[in-house]
């Protein structure tokens, strides 16, 4: 096994226990990773991300199911949207400037941080 | 029709490529009676059919390197799990704050990133 082989499994490891304890956040591990340090384009490594954080969400939606903690029928709900809106940002993508869309939404998480952090 | 306000939120932000996850959760917590644990679980099985729909117009595209993204997944598995269980070990609230600060590392990074 060469070193690049134990830095994706590394890289993999972390991302799994990051996306597995906060149930999210797999990508903003995986898609710097993957762009720094295996030097991929931005929008494979966006896709890429995808195909990794799939099959780990899916063994971690199984144990927080056996834990009894997802409630289904908010689920389906909250799925139906989400299955709109990412059509809606898929399409919108194109269209806005990534940078400024970046910096406000880099804002918008502080805050909601800050309020977690202290509430 | 909260619920599903959030879900179109943050599935337009999820579709542009910054995390939708980073709304979701953070919405369901203000705006709804759920802990922690019970929105980190909706965000995981809400992300799973978007990201199969998702993943089949990038599989088309030829946007995946699968060479990479097999070692990672392996890695990923066992990083999975261990994490979750994590998880179901740490009390909600406690789990809000070490969220709480992981988005605020989240929010720096994207403020000073360069393109």
């Amino acid at each position: 096994m060469d070193t690049i082989v134990l830095k994706l499994i590394g890289i993999g490891f972390i991302t799994g226990i990051i996306n597995g304890l906060f149930g999210s956040g797999g990508g903003t591990i995986i898609v710097p990773a993957l762009v720094f340090l295996i030097g991929m384009e931005d929008f494979k490594a966006h896709a890429t991300a995808i195909s990794i954080i799939l099959p780990l969400s899916i063994i971690s939606t199984i144990i927080y199911l056996k834990s009894n903690i997802i409630k289904l029928d908010i689920s389906f709900i909250v799925v139906l949207g989400g299955i709109i809106g990412s059509f809606i940002g898929a399409k919108f993508l194109k269209k806005i400037p990534n940078l400024i869309l970046r910096k406000i939404f880099g804002i918008i998480i502080i805050i909601t941080a800050l309020r977690m952090v202290l509430s | 029709m909260i619920l599903f306000i959030i879900g179109l939120i943050s599935g337009i932000i999820g579709g542009m490529g910054i995390g939708g996850g980073t709304i979701l959760i953070p919405s369901l917590i203000f705006f709804t009676e759920l802990n922690q644990k019970e929105a980190q679980g909706i965000n995981l099985i809400v992300f799973i059919p978007v990201a199969i729909v998702a993943l089949i117009v990038h599989f088309k595209e030829g946007n995946i390197e699968t060479k990479v993204s097999k070692w990672l997944i392996l890695g990923g598995v066992f990083g999975a799990i261990l994490g979750s269980l994590l998880a179901m070990k740490i009390k909600a609230n406690s789990l809000k704050t070490c969220f709480g600060i992981f988005l605020l590392f989240i929010g720096i990074y994207e403020l000073l990133k360069k393109e």
